[in-house]
């Protein structure tokens, strides 16, 4: 069973948020709420700066706190390794939203907890994420992090990375080339 | 320099997270309130002051099912999609506190009922007169008696250490995920139930050692109130920064003032002077402790969900 990742390249990335937009049109994600966001992180004191531009979302992370804290099981990971919430199981308690390190999730006007899919209904059908298709930089790669020889793994062993809070203990499963 | 610009703009989780209103900590202030009568009332029961009619625990139960329903009735408020409540009760799930304290809640209600069953007031068996048969069934058998006691006593217990777990599970908030705050909740618990039976006792006897028993407890609470601050203070980054909202950060004006300051080190000496028969017994000492009680849900509930791990990051 695929255990689906992502990677992206900062170095590639411009920061010019068409996967904030590219989300949120595929998504319907209501006016005012984000699904995905770009982090760009200034460090130093001049001349010695550098900046890290970060295209974030949620990390469906392996040991995802928000589906621990969920008392209806409305959260959960599918076969695919993907965090997804049920929403006809939700009730809409935002203990997720409290549980979750990255601050992924919010709750929809609906009354159901939401965050990033990975486009799972784009997933199934073989396509990529809205944000990884519509990156004109093609910084943002997409595949399984169990397939060896997966785009996705050859970079993460070429390359040096990290991901995001690591110490949290969650193992996220986005990873960001330095 | 360290400068962050972010395009995100979701209004429930920026600049801070802030999912959780009054709701909850009225919810969690209220199961303490009723944990802390349980105990108090198991404890009447299981040594035998309950032939005392006026023993509070003769209505303290009358009391905890209003304030637990109350309670539930908050908690209900504030979830989003209210219709799917009853899903809370088809799933079981281990590692959600918020799941264990649903069922923890049903739990409470039938050894609250077998208490009021103890000894029923009479405009109840006037009511429901069937009552009369159960109730002289109990008091024939004294260790059922007991055991209701007990029952009280450990369901209030987990009601209340319930309501601190569901929040210091919560990794993610580090003011919320240290060790202690179930405790400093069921001893918080403990004294406002203390504060409140003291109010309302109407055996001098029960209104003296109540008031000697919340100023234990409010002794107790410093003493662990100082204990979450060294396990803060003494961790990560993370944590400091947490212990620092109320050490000196937006929340020390409240946590100061209206926890330790009105909640505890006001009453505490004015209790022990009444205790002493130096003054006479006041409600004004144990509607402090109630109040105090009550901000302290709110400013751990609010503050926590300040805390988090990129307030350290970025």
């Amino acid at each position: 069973m695929a255990r689906y990742g992502m990677v992206i390249d900062t170095k590639k990335c411009v920061g010019c948020t068409d996967c904030v937009i590219a989300c949120e049109t595929e998504n319907n994600v209501p006016v005012g709420f984000s699904r995905s966001w770009v982090n760009q992180i200034a460090e130093g004191k001049f001349p010695d700066t550098k900046i890290e531009i970060l295209s974030e979302r949620c990390n469906h992370c392996s040991n995802a706190p928000c589906v621990h804290a969920c008392p209806t099981g409305a959260s959960y990971i599918n076969e695919l390794g993907i965090v997804l919430v049920d929403h006809d199981k939700c009730i809409g308690c935002k203990a997720c939203v409290s549980a979750c390190p990255y601050g992924a999730r919010y709750i929809h006007p609906e009354g159901y907890a939401d965050k990033c899919t990975f486009c799972n209904h784009r997933v199934e059908n073989g396509e990529d994420p809205a944000c990884v298709s519509v990156c004109p930089t093609h910084s943002i790669y997409f595949g399984d992090l169990d397939d060896p020889g997966s785009e996705v793994n050859k970079l993460l062993n070429s390359r040096e990375h990290h991901s995001l809070l690591p110490e949290a203990g969650t193992e996220p499963k986005i990873f960001y080339l330095r | 320099m360290f400068e962050l610009t972010t395009t995100r703009h979701n209004p429930l989780v920026d600049p801070s997270l802030h999912a959780w209103g009054w709701e909850i900590p009225v919810y969690l202030f209220l199961g303490g309130l009723v944990a802390g009568m349980m105990i108090i009332s198991g404890y009447f029961i299981f040594s035998g002051r309950l032939k005392n009619p006026d023993c509070a625990c003769n209505f303290l139960p009358f009391y905890s099912i209003v304030f637990l329903s109350a309670g539930m009735f908050a908690l209900f408020l504030d979830l989003e999609n209210k219709i799917n409540v009853w899903r809370l009760y088809t799933t079981f799930e281990i590692t959600s506190p918020m799941s264990l304290g649903a069922w923890i809640l049903i739990l409470v209600y039938p050894a609250l009922i077998a208490n009021i069953f103890v000894r029923p007031p009479q405009p109840l068996l006037n009511k429901l007169p069937k009552i009369k048969l159960v109730t002289e069934k109990l008091n024939q058998r004294s260790f059922l008696i007991k055991w209701i006691g007990v029952l009280n006593m450990l369901w209030g217990l987990l009601l209340g250490v319930y309501t601190g777990i569901l929040l210091s599970t919560m990794s993610a908030r580090p003011l919320w995920n240290t060790s202690v705050l179930w405790l400093l909740f069921i001893v918080s618990g403990l004294s406002s139930a203390a504060a409140f039976v003291h109010l309302i006792a109407r055996d001098k006897y029960e209104r003296e050692l109540l008031a000697k028993a919340d100023n234990g407890f409010l002794t107790v609470e410093i003493f662990v109130i100082a204990l979450m601050f060294i396990g803060l203070l003494t961790s990560s980054q993370t944590n400091i920064e947490a212990a620092k909202l109320l050490l000196t950060g937006p929340f020390a004006a409240p946590f100061w003032v209206l926890v330790v300051g009105i909640g505890i080190l006001i009453p505490l000496p004015l209790q022990l002077l009444a205790v002493n028969h130096k003054v006479k017994h006041t409600p004004v000492p144990p509607l402090m402790v109630l109040l105090g009680g009550l901000i302290l849900r709110f400013v751990i509930v609010y503050a926590g969900q300040f805390s988090n791990w990129m307030n350290v990051h970025f």
